[in-house]
């Protein structure tokens, strides 16, 4: 068991409602006991039920067990869950106080000095999966949680701490076992059990089964746009105003913008929240043919950048004298180069365009000024549409995000197809059962029921564990 | 040491040495003398009865699913059960043919008496060996503990695992000797239990009980209680054996005729094929019916075990006909097959209904089943318990956890069969030869044998009921084939004493030319030859549009190595095993190669080996259930301790934190 008792504070620091300091661990009562008071100024706390929520004061500690009024600190709801349902498996206090980052702090040294210790990070869920609070999906959900950069990441981590992932594995591990255990039953007990008709009904489920794998797959992309951004790139003639784009995205003044074309020398990185989504938005210098040495390096970034990037924003300054025909070959050329980038085409400048001709273009094509804000909203709707086709607004949508419950999936996938071609080549039952074996192993890792050597000591690092 | 109720009246004083006592002569107790005085020990083998030597009380075969498995590494190992049945078998047949290779599976109808005699006859030729009739009834030890100038008999490991060897020296006991109930002390360094059924046996055929063993033979009651003095827990098990016919009152012409194979595979790998061709005798096969079925429901209640008067458990996978009828509800009939007892008798065994119902009962039931209508039961069908125990009370070397030199095996240990029984006696009489000569222990992992899994599966499961081999309990049963036992063992059989060189050397020749082989198939090319489209068009194969290796043109399943000759002009001259070998490896390479990768990450798991003084109070976190189930079994390797009923992955993982940690 864990002796020592741990406490943080567990909502962001911000000048937010209020706060809370949990603290986990063996003395946990005793120690936020020494610290708070009821409402008639009595140490309560040892004496409540567990799962209860009681309110009185949080004061300074003093060794000689004061309890003065003029110690107190704030007012407070203090709920008690004692082990084991709680969170971490262990007695959890969590005291509920005034928002404030003075206050809060104030409250957590107050909790250290009787004798808690700071909890490292992630150390709340570690403990909850030692206890069997938590399977292995939903305490990296929890370091997902910690890490996710936007409110829809949060929200798949969030899916996955409430086992929404464990579920959908655990339900296509139990199909897949139950069959298993079918093949080796009947090869136990022929007389009892037949084979007969098997193959067609394994077949069957192995379509099913294999849909099932594949959609979760499918969903890591979208999770990781969630989680870590789309990496968005900028891209345009130079002065077609990317730039001004940008500062409106990021709403302030970030790169250097001004009427002379080349003025942007580099690629400008920054992470954006855009509505539900994050974009890891990259500004580039404009895109020409140049002879200028310092520019010509940020003009290879920029195709760069581009390569790499999940989505091409492609800016046309519609205002500009230009011949319509020359931007429209100027774009096409460009975005020809990257046939398997999403793009969105912005015609940028509409507020002091004369006429606007549309291009023609199977990508999609907004209308947008930076000066009246005019196609902001679409631009949003398109990327949410293009990326999450609706995902993440429904939180019902099992979202894998982790790169290694993907691999995981990948690999039970390409088992499954071994299943399939020997169901095919009409192998004896008991050669599907090696596939199949491996299969729900590859299942099983994600949710951490199938034992891996390096895996655990992977994790734990992840849990920030020291030697 | 208990007192005996007939201590006071016997002055017998005397005192004979021994380096090991064997207690029992079944299949296991017989395998372990022969392994033991075959090393070198002087070797003494106790029966109630040196008629009963090797009996069959139940079945007339050995193998069949599994277990011919069993059999097959038994030989590989240097056991003596496959040699023996090859001499007495009356009927043999290689069993799911039409299934994969690993679940083919060889088994042999044995004359019961000759097979019987011809091991008594084995172990009386055995120099070392000494066979005494009587009974066993306590075992004198001494605590290591209060003893300090005990030196344990090991003491220097010539192997770098020493965790594995100390399963020497944290012991709490010491075997010593044993003592007769004529009162004759017999000291020793090592002791083997082999009691199969016989301790506190109770007979049960409806509401008659005898206190007997099997087939009426005595039992044995005086050793439990000194079992138990030990600190070793007992519990009762179950077993039951169907009824024996008088093969004159069987109507033959309704049943369907079970022969043998048109060429019979010896068990052994040292038998002689062209040995064994021989005339066969032919099993029958029927039915039971609705009319059988009704008859047992409506008797359900004078069922033994059904009324509550057996309180041991039964095994779930040779059920009785009571057990079959009541669980599969929904079949109309249940297979009955009728072997032969042995060429010396008319007797039949009815295979397939155990019962423990009435007599009355059981001529009824029995004379419902078509060809039985007018049947005549030389022996009533029984169900038999006994006193056994639960096995996590050992290592997997078959040695007592906590006492010295103490080793258990075959039914005593709570399995069924046997083919189960002789293996765990092979296995506990080498290790006990081990210990007395003072070197390791040999432990068969999961990956390697079917003894492995049958051993691993009864020390670390929950075992509720006698432990029967079945295939699917074998993870990697493609590698653990019955043809390649050998390959799989004979090293081990070797290093241990067991198997001679000339026999060992042999084996290496043979994996030799089964790899050149392989390689040779592998790098020989066809194409689109005349001869060779000739020969695919004769088996109804696709044409070849590329060239490819002949090894790659054996996947299809319609090729075989031996149809394959016209296009293989140059291939050497091998023998049959050979080419079994070469022909199942290529043919199923691919799955070979998926199965041997799980056997890497298992093998992965069991040398992560568990410190054997490890404190598991000092590892954090581990949940209380998890703590008390892994100090109870005390597992050698993380890959034991993931197999222990009550220990989660999340535990697991916490025990590999907590070992990295303490590197």
């Amino acid at each position: 068991m864990n002796n020592e008792t741990i406490a943080a504070i567990s909502t962001a620091l911000s000048e937010s409602g209020i706060g809370i300091i949990r603290v986990s661990g063996p003395e946990s009562v005793e120690i936020v006991n020494k610290i708070f008071v009821g409402a008639k100024g009595k140490r309560i706390l040892k004496n409540v039920a567990s799962h209860t929520i009681n309110y009185g004061h949080v004061l300074e500690f003093r060794e000689d067990g004061n309890t003065d009024s003029s110690l107190y600190i704030d007012e407070c709801l203090v709920s008690v869950m004692l082990a084991p349902k709680s969170f971490t498996g262990e007695d959890v206090v969590e005291i509920n106080c005034h928002g404030g980052v003075f206050v809060v702090k104030k409250i957590l040294s107050e909790v250290l000095k009787a004798g808690a210790r700071l909890a490292e990070p992630g150390e709340f869920s570690k403990r909850a999966f030692l206890n069997g609070r938590l399977d292995l999906a939903e305490a990296e959900a929890v370091m997902d949680v910690i890490s996710s950069k936007s409110d829809s990441a949060l929200k798949a981590s969030i899916g996955q701490l409430s086992g929404k992932i464990s579920s959908s594995i655990r339900a296509l591990r139990e199909e897949i076992l139950y069959n298993i255990a079918f093949i080796e039953s009947a090869l136990d007990d022929p007389e009892h059990i037949s084979l007969d008709g098997f193959p067609e009904k394994l077949s069957e489920l192995l379509g099913d089964w294999l849909q099932r794998i594949d959609k979760l797959i499918k969903s890591n992309d979208s999770g990781r746009f969630l989680r870590e951004g789309i990496g968005t790139v900028l891209l345009g003639k130079p002065n077609a105003g990317k730039s001004s784009v940008m500062n409106l995205l990021l709403g302030e003044d970030r790169a250097i913008v001004t009427d002379i074309a080349g003025t942007t020398r580099d690629t400008l990185e920054e992470y954006i929240k855009f509505g539900n989504i994050g974009l890891n938005l990259i500004d580039t210098a404009g895109i020409r043919e140049t002879d200028n040495t310092v520019e010509q390096i940020g003009v290879d970034r920029a195709k760069k950048a581009a390569e790499n990037a999940d989505l091409i924003i492609y800016v046309i300054d519609i205002s500009n004298g230009d011949s319509f025909d020359d931007i429209t070959n100027g774009y096409n050329k460009l975005l020809s180069s990257y046939p398997d980038k999403k793009a969105i085409v912005l015609l940028n400048k509409v507020d002091i365009a004369e006429s606007i001709k549309k291009p023609d273009t199977d990508y999609p094509v907004i209308e947008f000024s930076t000066v009246t804000g005019e196609g902001y909203e679409e631009l949003k709707s398109t990327i949410e549409e293009m990326f999450f086709n609706g995902l993440s607004n429904s939180s019902d949508e099992v979202v894998i995000t982790n790169i290694r419950h993907r691999q995981c999936l990948e690999e039970s996938r390409d088992a499954l197809l071994k299943v399939r071609e020997s169901l095919n080549l009409g192998m004896e039952e008991d050669f599907l059962s090696i596939d199949l074996m491996d299969a729900y192993s590859s299942l099983g890792k994600i949710i951490g029921e199938e034992i891996e050597d390096d895996l655990a000591t992977e994790i734990f690092s992840k849990f920030c564990l020291g030697k | 040491m208990k007192i005996l109720d007939n201590e006071k009246t016997i002055n017998n004083k005397l005192t004979q040495n021994y380096d090991v006592v064997v207690i029992g002569a079944g299949h296991a107790g017989c395998e372990a003398a022969l392994a033991c005085s075959r090393l070198g020990l002087k070797t003494i083998i106790f029966t109630v009865s040196v008629d009963s030597i090797a009996l069959m009380p139940c079945n007339p075969n050995i193998g069949g699913s599994s277990k011919g498995h069993l059999v097959r590494e038994i030989d590989a190992l240097g056991g003596e059960m496959g040699k023996n049945i090859d001499k007495t078998f009356i009927q043999s047949k290689m069993l799911n043919v039409s299934k994969g290779p690993a679940v083919h599976s060889l088994r042999a109808q044995a004359d019961k008496q000759d097979y019987a005699r011809s091991m008594r006859k084995v172990l009386e030729s055995e120099p070392n060996l000494t066979i005494k009739q009587g009974e066993v009834c306590s075992f004198i030890w001494e605590d290591i503990s209060s003893n300090s100038s005990y030196e344990p008999l090991v003491t220097s490991p010539d192997s770098a695992d020493t965790d594995l060897f100390s399963y020497y020296k944290n012991a709490g006991k010491r075997i010593t000797g044993v003592k007769s109930y004529t009162g004759t002390t017999y000291l020793c360094k090592a002791a083997i239990i082999c009691s199969g059924t016989y301790l506190n046996a109770r007979c049960l055929c409806g509401e008659a009980i005898t206190y007997t063993g099997p087939n009426g033979l005595q039992a044995a009651t005086h050793l439990s209680d000194s079992i138990k003095e030990m600190g070793i827990e007992l519990r009762r098990f179950k077993t039951g054996t169907p009824a024996r016919m008088d093969g004159k009152s069987i109507d033959y012409s309704k049943l369907s005729e079970q022969k043998g194979d048109e060429r019979v595979v010896p068990f052994s790998f040292s038998t002689d094929p062209e040995s064994v061709q021989k005339e066969q005798v032919s099993c029958w096969l029927t039915y039971t019916n609705e009319e059988t079925h009704n008859i047992i429901r409506a008797n359900l209640d004078r069922s033994p075990i059904y009324a509550g008067i057996i309180e041991g458990t039964g095994p779930r996978y040779c059920p009785s006909i009571e057990d079959k009828v009541v669980k599969f509800a929904d079949k109309d009939r249940h297979q009955v097959f009728l072997e032969p007892e042995g060429l010396y008798t008319d007797e039949v065994y009815v295979d397939g209904m155990s019962s423990s119902l009435p007599e009355d009962v059981q001529q009824a039931m029995y004379r419902t089943v078509p060809g039985l209508e007018n049947c005549r039961i030389v022996r009533n069908a029984y169900a038999i318990e006994y006193d056994c125990i639960n096995a996590k009370q050992l290592y997997n070397s078959l040695q007592f956890k906590n006492i010295n030199g103490l080793f258990a095996a075959g039914q005593f240990n709570g399995s069924s069969g046997y083919e189960e029984a002789a293996a765990q006696g092979l296995i506990a009489g080498i290790n006990a030869a081990m210990f007395v000569l003072g070197k390791e222990p040999l432990v068969l992992d999961r990956s390697e044998s079917y003894i492995g899994v049958l051993i691993d599966d009864l020390v670390t499961k929950d075992n509720r009921e006698p432990y029967r081999m079945m295939t699917s309990k074998a993870e990697y049963r493609l590698l653990l084939r019955q043809d390649n036992a050998d390959i799989r063992l004979r090293k081990y059989g070797y290093k241990v004493g067991l198997v001679p060189r000339e026999t060992f050397e042999e084996l290496c020749k043979k994996e030799e030319l089964i790899k050149e082989e392989m390689d040779r198939l592998k790098d020989t090319y066809v194409g689109a030859s005349k001869d060779v489209l000739e020969y695919l068009d004769s088996i109804g194969s696709t044409p070849l549009t590329t060239g490819v290796s002949l090894a790659s043109l054996l996947g299809r399943p319609e090729v075989t190595y031996k149809n394959m000759a016209s296009i293989d002009k140059n291939r050497p001259d091998l023998s049959d095993s050979i080419v079994e070998q070469v022909e199942i490896e290529l043919r199923y390479e691919g799955y070979i190669e998926r199965q041997r990768k799980q056997v890497e990450h298992f093998k992965k798991m069991e040398t992560r080996k568990i410190p054997v003084n490890i404190d598991y109070d000092d590892v954090p976190s581990l949940r209380i259930e998890a703590r008390q189930r892994l100090k109870e079994f005390r597992p050698l390797s993380i890959g034991q301790a993931s197999r222990l009923s009550g220990v989660s992955p999340a535990d697991v993982s916490v025990l590999l934190i907590y070992l990295e940690k303490n590197r």
